[in-house]
C-alpha cells in the first residue's frame, strides 16, 4: 500500500474495526488509536515530503500513484500531494484527532456516530490527495454526505432544518460543481486526443477562452458555497449552531477548507484566464463577506453563530487572497486556513465544552467562567488572540501575508479592497474581546454554575493538541510558508501568463 | 564586537513568563516572585554592560555612532525584498530605551513583591510582567518595521491582560476592552502605514529606510518617487507617516486617540507606573524617533501632524488633569501630556546636527519622565495601599504617616514641576528651546503646559500630603521594604538623570553636539512653574473653600472639562449607538431576513410546486392507467395523422 | 384455418374483450374484479397471439409459445395479486382501492 492510499484506508480500517466494538468505551478507543495512528502518519509524511524535496525532486506532486479504474470515461485512481496538500493533511489530522477526543462522551449510538464521523474524515482526507477531478468529486460527496446524518441524529436544537439546509445547499453547490467538471473533462483534450479527469494534464492544455468563461463561474461557486462564499454562506449559522461538537470542529475546520483548496486548485489552475478575467467580481463579493461576517459576528448572543459569523469572515480572507493571484497573498490564504481550521476547532471543541456543563450558548447567561473553569477560559482566550491576529499564534502569520500580498497587487482596485479588508482586524478584536469580556470575565452570573467541574483529560489532550499546533505555527512560520510558496509557483505561473494575455 | 549577548536581555523574560505562566499554581509565590525579579534584573545588568560597551568601548565611528545588527534571522519571507526578520538592533535610541525599560521594569518588579502580596493572581502578575518586559524589550530593538509591530501588538495584550488583571471587576474588563480596540484601531492605521510603506519602499528595514548620504537626504530612491504621488494635497509618504504615526498616537494616547489611558488604571498601579507611565506609551515617541530621518527629511507634513497633535494632546490633558480627583487619573492625564511634550519636541525638530535639538530633547525627556513618573506612580501605589482609596478627597496629612513615600513622592512632583537642579528642569528646558527656536505658537501651547503641569501637581502633592486632616479607618502605615527601596532608586534618577549629557549620546543623525543652557527661556519658564505651585499652595496648602467657589464660579466650563470634554460620550455613540446598534444590528438582521430569507425562499417555492402538483400523484393505478391511455391513445392519434397525411 | 369465421371478426371481438377489460380496470374499484379486468386484457392479447399464428404463419409456433406464457405468467400473478388482495382485505375490511391509501406520496 502507498503512503497516500493509507490516509484513506486507516480511517476505513477504523470503521471496520469499530463494528467489532461494542459500547462506547471500546468504539473512542478503537477510533483514538486510529486517529492516532493517522496523526503519526501525517507528520511521517511531512517528514518524507521533506525528504524528497531535500532530494531535489521537482516533480509537481510527490508520491504519485495511478490506476485505471474506469477505463471507457478514462477515469484514474490517481493520488499525490505537493506542499499545499500536505499541509491540509497534517490539519486534517490534526483536527480530527482533537475531535475524536472532544466527542469522547458521545453516549448515543456511538458506533454509529464515530463511523459517520470517519467516513467524514476519510473524504476528506481522499479529497486532498486525489489528482484526479472525478475520485476527487467522489470523495467531495463523501465528506459532505455523512455531515446530514451527523446533525440530523446527534446534533441539538433545530437539527432537521439545520441539517436538511446545509445538506441542501452543499449539494446545491455540488450540482453547480459537477457541470463544471464535466465541462473541463470535455474541453480536456481540444486538439483530439482522450480526455482526462487528470488535473496534471488539463493544465498543461489551453482550454478555449470563450469554454473558460463559462465554466468558471460553476466551479468557483460550486467550490465557494462549501468555502462560505458571500451571499452562499447562510448554512455555516445553522449548520454549525446544531452540529455536535466534533462535527462543527471537523466542519468548520477541515471541510470548509475543501471549499476554498478547490478554488485555487481546480477553478483557478485550470481555467487561469476567466480568474483572472472574472476575479474582480468574487473579490467584491468576498470583501464584503470579510467585513459583513466580522459585523454579524458582533450582534450574536449565541457563542456558535458568533464562531459561525468569524468563520464566514475568516474564510471570505482566504477566498480573497486567493483572488490576489500573486504567490505571496495565495501562500498567506492557505495559511489561513490551517490557521483558520486549528482555531476555529479549538473554539468549537470549547463551546462544546462549555455547552455541555452549563447547557447553554447564551453569552448573556453566563458570566465569570474564568474563575469556574480556568482550563478551559485560558484556552478560549488563546483561541480568540488567534483570531484575532496575535503575533506569536497562527492567525498573525496567516493575515498578515495576506494583508502584505495583497498589497503588492499592482491594481490600486485590489489595494483598495486590501484596505477595507484590514479593517476586519479591529471589527474582529472587537467581537473576540466582547465575547471573552462578558463570558469567562466578569462576576459569575449564575450562581448554579459556582460549581462546575474544570476541563477532564480526554479535553485537555483536544484543548492543548490544537493549541501546541497553533503556537507553532505561529513562533515558527517559515518551514510551512516555504513549503507552500514553493508549490504555489506552478499555480501562479499559470495565472501570470493568463494576466500577461 | 560581538553583541549577540543582547539577545539575552530579551530573552530572558520571556523565558521566565514560560516558565511561571505554565507552572501557575504549582508554584510557590515568593519564588515566582523572586524569579521574575531575578530575570529582570540579569536583563537590566547585561543592558547596562550594553550601553557601556556601545557608548563607551565600541563608541562612534567617523563621528557617529553606528547601528549595529547585533543578531538577526528571518522569521517569515513574503516576498524576496519583503520579509519579517527578528533581531537586535543596537543603535543610541534603543540602548537608551533598554535601560530605561530594564530599570523601571526591574524597580516595579521589586514593587510589585510588596505590593501584590498575598493576592490570588500573584503568580499570573508575575507572569504577565515578564511578558510584557520580553514585548516591550523586543519593541525597542526591532531592526524592522514588522518586527515592531509584532512587538507592538505584544505589548498592547500584555497591557490588555495586566489592565483586566482584576477579571471579576467590571470596570477592569471595560477598561482592558477599551485600552485594547482602541489600540487596535490605531495599529490598522499603522499596518497600512506600513504597507503603504513597503509597498513602494520594498523593504521594512530600518537600516536601509532611514540610510541617509552625507548631505542629509535619504538614499532610498522610493521614498523620492513617493514624494512625487500625491494624494488629496499630501504626499503619499506623508500619508504612509501619518498613517504610521496614527498607530504611535494610539499607544502613546494622543488625542484623538487618547480614551483608554484614564480608565486604563483600572490595573494595579504598579502596571500602571510600567505601561501606563514610562514604557509602552512612549511606544510612539520611539516609533516617531525611529523613523525620524524619513519624517524630517522626506515628509515634513507628516512631521507637522506630529507636532500638533502633540501639542493640542499635551494641552488638553493638561487642562483636564487640573479637575480630577481621583489620584491615578491625574497621574494619567498627566502622563499623557508630558507624552505630548515629547511628541511636540519630535514635531518641531530637524534632522542633523544642532536642528536635531528637538529630538534629543524628546528622548531626554522620555528618560526622566520615566523615572520621576514611574516614581509618581509607585508613590501613588504606596499611598493607595496605605489608604486603599483612589481619590484626592480620602486623603489628606499624609506626611506624618508616610515619612519614605512623602519625600520620594516630593522629589518626583518637583522634578515634573521642573524645579532647578533637578532632571525634569534640564529636559524640559531643552524642549522649550528647541520650540522657540522653531516654532512660536508651539512654544507658547508649551509653556502654558508647564505652568498647569506645576499647578495640577502641586494641587495633587498638596491635597495628599498636607491639606485637610482627615480621619482614617485604620492608621497609614508606611510600605513594606520592598516597595519603599525602589521608590528611593527611582528618587535618586530623578533627580539625577538631568545632568546625563543627552546631546553627546542621543542624537537625531548620531553625532554629538554640545547644548547650551539658554537662560533667557528657563528663568521665565521655572517663574511661570513657581506661579503654578503658588497658585495651588495657596488653594490646596490648607484646607480652604476657594477651589469650591472656583468651581461654582465656572459651572459650565468645570463639568466639561471635569467630563474630559466628553469625547468619551462621543466615542461611546459612534461606537454603541451607530456601529453596534445600527450597522452590526442590521447586518445581523440582513443575513437572517434577507439572504437567509433568500435561500430559504427558494426551499418553500420548491415545497410550494411539489406540494401543488403532488395531487396529480394519487397513487391510483387506475388513474395513471386513465392517463397512460389517453396518452397513448393521443400519441396513436397523432401518429396516424402524420403518417396518413 | 378455422372453417366460417374470419380473422377480422375473431378480432373484434378480442378488441371488445381488450377494451372491456381496460374499461373494467380503470372505472371498477373492487380489486377483485380489477384483477378480473386485467385478465380479460390478458387473454385477449393471448387470443390475438394464437389467431394471428394461425392465420399468418400456420407453421410457425410462436405465437402459441407467447399464449402459453401468458397464461402461465397470469397465474402466477393472479396468485399473488390475489395474496396481496387478502393481505389488503384482512387489513383494511375492505377490497375497495379507495380505501387503500397508505402508501399514497
Amino acid at each position: 500500500m502507498d503512503i497516500l492510499s493509507l490516509f484513506v484506508v486507516v480511517p476505513i480500517l477504523t470503521m471496520v474495526g469499530i463494528l467489532f466494538t461494542k459500547g462506547l468505551k471500546g468504539t473512542r478507543t478503537v477510533a483514538a488509536v486510529g486517529m492516532g495512528v493517522q496523526l503519526v502518519m501525517a507528520f511521517n509524511l511531512l517528514y518524507q515530503y521533506f525528504a524528497e524535496r531535500a532530494k531535489d525532486t521537482v516533480s509537481e506532486m510527490l508520491f504519485r500513484v495511478d490506476y485505471l479504474w474506469f477505463e471507457s470515461f478514462n477515469i484514474h485512481y490517481s493520488v499525490g500531494v505537493d506542499g499545499i496538500a500536505v499541509a491540509m493533511i497534517l490539519l486534517t489530522s490534526i483536527v480530527v484527532f482533537a475531535g475524536i477526543f472532544s466527542s469522547w462522551k458521545t453516549e448515543d449510538l456511538p458506533r454509529e456516530f464515530f463511523i459517520a464521523l470517519l467516513l467524514l474524515a476519510s473524504g476528506v482526507f481522499g479529497f486532498f490527495i486525489s489528482i484526479d477531478l472525478f475520485t476527487m468529486f467522489l470523495f467531495y460527496e463523501l465528506a459532505v454526505i455523512p455531515m446530514y446524518l451527523l446533525i440530523g441524529l446527534w446534533g441539538s436544537g433545530n437539527k432537521e432544518y439545520s441539517a436538511m439546509k446545509l445538506t441542501l445547499m452543499l449539494m446545491g453547490g455540488s450540482a453547480l460543481l459537477i457541470l463544471g467538471l464535466l465541462g473541463l473533462y470535455f474541453n480536456s483534450a481540444p486538439d483530439g486526443g482522450a480526455l482526462t479527469f487528470n488535473i496534471l494534464e488539463i493544465a498543461k492544455v489551453s482550454i478555449p477562452h470563450d469554454v473558460q468563461m463559462f465554466f468558471f463561474p460553476f466551479l468557483f461557486v460550486g467550490f465557494g458555497v462549501l468555502g462560505a462564499l458571500f451571499p452562499f454562506h447562510t448554512w455555516s449559522p445553522d449548520g454549525h449552531a446544531s452540529a455536535p461538537t466534533a462535527v462543527s470542529m471537523l466542519h468548520a475546520g477541515v471541510l470548509m477548507k475543501l471549499g476554498g483548496y478547490g478554488c485555487f486548485r481546480v477553478a483557478m489552475y485550470l481555467l487561469p484566464d476567466a480568474a483572472q478575467e472574472m476575479g474582480w467580481l468574487f473579490l467584491i463579493l468576498t470583501t464584503v463577506s470579510i467585513v459583513y461576517g466580522a459585523f454579524g459576528a458582533i450582534a450574536q448572543k449565541d457563542l456558535k453563530y458568533i464562531n459561525a459569523y468569524s468563520s464566514v469572515s475568516h474564510c471570505g480572507m482566504v477566498i480573497f487572497a486567493l483572488l490576489m493571484m500573486n504567490k505571496t497573498a495565495m501562500d498567506g490564504a492557505i495559511l489561513q486556513m490551517i490557521s483558520h481550521g486549528l482555531m476555529t476547532a479549538l473554539f468549537f471543541a470549547l463551546i462544546g465544552m462549555i455547552y455541555g456543563r452549563t447547557h447553554t450558548r447564551n453569552i448573556y447567561e453566563m458570566g465569570g467562567l474564568m474563575r469556574i473553569m480556568p482550563f478551559i477560559s485560558v484556552a478560549y482566550v488563546i483561541a480568540g488572540l488567534a483570531s484575532l491576529g496575535l503575533p506569536g499564534l497562527s492567525g498573525f502569520v496567516a493575515e498578515m501575508t495576506i494583508f502584505v500580498g495583497s498589497f503588492q497587487h499592482q491594481d490600486v482596485f485590489h489595494r483598495v479592497c486590501t484596505i477595507l479588508a484590514c479593517s476586519a482586524i479591529v471589527v474582529t478584536a472587537v467581537y473576540i474581546l466582547r465575547v471573552v469580556g462578558i463570558l469567562l470575565f466578569g462576576p459569575v452570573r449564575n450562581k448554579e454554575f459556582e460549581t462546575l467541574p474544570d476541563a477532564k483529560w480526554y479535553e485537555k489532550v483536544s484543548m492543548v493538541t490544537l493549541i501546541i499546533a497553533i503556537v507553532a505555527i505561529g513562533v515558527a512560520p517559515l518551514w510551512l510558508s516555504d513549503m507552500i510558496r514553493e508549490s504555489l509557483t506552478p499555480i501562479v505561473d499559470k495565472l501570470t501568463a493568463a494576466a500577461i494575455n | 564586537m560581538d553583541f549577540t549577548y543582547t539577545l539575552a536581555i530579551i530573552l530572558l523574560p520571556l523565558v521566565t513568563f514560560l516558565t511561571i505562566g505554565l507552572l501557575d499554581k504549582s508554584m510557590p509565590n515568593k519564588l515566582a516572585g523572586v524569579l521574575g525579579t531575578a530575570s529582570i534584573g540579569t536583563s537590566f545588568l547585561l543592558a547596562c554592560y550594553t550601553a557601556y560597551q556601545y557608548f563607551f568601548v565600541y563608541g562612534m565611528v567617523d563621528g557617529v555612532y553606528q547601528k549595529i545588527i547585533a543578531y538577526h534571522i528571518t522569521w517569515l519571507k513574503f516576498t524576496d525584498t519583503l520579509h519579517i526578520d527578528l533581531g537586535v538592533i543596537l543603535d543610541p535610541i534603543s540602548v537608551m530605551m533598554l535601560l530605561v525599560v530594564t530599570t523601571v521594569s526591574l524597580m516595579v518588579h521589586i514593587y510589585s513583591n510588596g505590593y501584590m502580596h498575598g493576592e490570588r493572581g500573584f503568580n499570573k502578575f508575575f507572569s504577565f510582567l515578564s511578558l510584557f518586559s520580553f514585548s516591550m524589550l523586543g519593541l525597542v530593538v526591532a531592526t524592522n518595521l514588522f518586527q515592531m509591530y509584532i512587538f507592538w501588538e505584544l505589548v498592547g495584550v500584555s497591557s490588555f491582560l495586566l489592565i483586566g488583571y482584576y477579571y471579576e471587576k467590571p470596570s477592569a474588563v471595560a477598561a482592558s476592552k477599551k485600552a485594547f480596540i482602541t489600540t487596535r484601531f490605531a495599529d490598522l492605521g499603522f499596518l497600512i502605514g506600513i504597507l503603504l510603506l513597503s509597498w513602494y519602499t520594498g523593504t521594512f528595514d530600518f537600516v536601509q529606510l532611514t540610510q541617509t548620504s552625507a548631505i542629509g537626504t535619504l538614499e532610498s530612491p522610493a521614498i523620492a518617487t513617493m514624494g512625487g504621488i500625491s494624494f488629496m494635497g499630501l504626499s503619499v509618504i506623508s500619508w504612509a507617516l501619518i498613517l504610521i504615526f496614527m498607530g504611535g498616537a494610539g499607544k502613546s494616547a494622543m488625542f484623538p486617540l487618547h480614551i483608554w489611558l484614564p480608565d486604563a488604571m483600572e490595573g494595579p498601579t504598579p502596571v500602571s507606573a510600567l505601561i501606563h507611565a514610562a514604557t509602552m506609551v512612549v511606544a510612539g515617541v520611539f516609533l516617531v524617533a525611529r523613523l525620524f530621518p524619513i519624517y524630517a527629511i522626506a515628509a515634513p507634513d507628516a512631521l507637522t501632524v506630529v507636532m500638533w497633535v502633540g501639542a493640542f494632546s499635551s494641552l488638553f490633558a493638561a487642562i483636564i488633569a487640573c479637575t480630577q480627583y481621583d489620584i491615578k487619573r491625574v497621574l494619567a492625564f498627566s502622563t499623557m501630556s508630558q507624552i505630548g511634550y515629547m511628541m511636540l519636541a519630535l514635531g518641531v525638530s530637524k534632522y542633523g546636527g544642532e536642528n536635531g535639538l528637538g529630538f534629543t530633547a524628546s528622548m531626554f525627556h522620555l528618560t526622566t519622565h520615566a523615572m520621576f513618573k514611574a516614581l509618581l506612580f509607585l508613590g501613588a501605589g504606596s499611598i493607595i495601599h496605605a489608604v486603599h482609596s483612589n481619590s484626592m478627597l480620602d486623603m489628606g496629612g499624609l506626611r506624618k504617616y508616610m515619612p519614605i513615600t512623602f519625600i520620594t513622592f516630593g522629589i518626583a512632583w518637583l522634578a515634573i514641576c521642573g524645579f532647578p537642579g533637578l532632571s525634569g528642569f534640564f529636559s524640559k528646558d531643552e524642549i522649550l528651546v528647541a520650540a522657540m527656536q522653531n516654532n512660536t505658537p508651539v512654544f507658547i501651547i508649551a509653556v502654558v503646559v508647564a505652568g498647569l503641569t506645576a499647578f495640577y501637581m502641586s494641587r495633587l502633592f498638596f491635597s495628599v500630603f498636607f491639606g485637610k486632616e482627615t480621619k482614617y479607618h485604620h492608621t497609614p502605615h508606611e510600605s513594606p521594604k520592598t516597595m519603599t527601596i525602589p521608590l528611593m532608586v527611582l528618587a535618586f534618577f530623578a533627580i539625577f538623570a538631568g545632568y546625563i549629557p543627552f546631546s553627546k549620546f542621543v542624537t537625531s543623525d548620531g553625532a554629538a553636539f554640545a547644548t547650551h543652557f539658554h537662560w533667557n527661556v528657563a528663568i521665565p519658564v521655572t517663574l511661570i512653574a513657581f506661579i503654578g505651585m503658588g497658585i495651588a499652595y495657596v488653594l490646596y496648602f490648607k484646607e480652604s473653600t476657594i477651589p469650591t467657589k472656583v468651581t461654582k464660579a465656572l459651572k459650565g466650563v468645570y463639568t466639561t472639562i471635569y467630563n474630559k470634554f466628553y469625547i468619551d460620550e462621543i466615542y461611546l455613540f459612534v461606537t454603541k449607538k451607530i456601529l453596534f446598534n445600527i450597522v452590526a444590528r442590521s447586518i445581523a438582521w440582513f443575513d437572517r431576513h434577507v439572504i437567509d430569507a433568500t435561500m430559504n425562499g427558494f426551499a418553500t417555492v420548491t415545497n410550494y410546486v411539489s406540494n401543488s402538483i403532488k395531487g396529480l400523484q394519487s397513487g391510483q393505478v387506475q388513474k395513471y392507467g386513465l392517463v397512460f391511455l389517453m396518452g397513448a391513445l393521443t400519441f396513436a392519434l397523432i401518429f396516424i395523422y402524420l403518417v396518413t397525411k | 384455418m378455422i372453417e366460417g369465421i374470419e380473422l377480422q371478426h375473431i378480432l373484434i371481438v378480442t378488441t371488445l374483450m381488450f377494451f372491456i377489460g381496460v374499461y373494467g380496470f380503470l372505472v371498477r374499484r373492487n380489486l377483485i374484479t380489477i384483477l378480473m379486468a386485467s385478465e380479460l386484457i390478458l387473454n385477449s392479447v393471448s387470443i390475438n397471439f394464437v389467431v394471428f399464428n394461425k392465420y399468418l404463419y400456420p407453421d410457425a409456433l410462436q405465437g402459441y409459445m407467447f399464449a402459453i406464457f401468458v397464461i402461465a405468467i397470469a397465474a402466477a400473478e393472479a396468485a399473488v395479486a390475489i395474496a396481496i388482495i387478502i393481505n389488503v382485505y384482512r387489513r383494511f375490511k375492505s377490497v375497495n382501492v379507495e380505501n387503500v391509501h397508505e402508501m399514497k406520496y
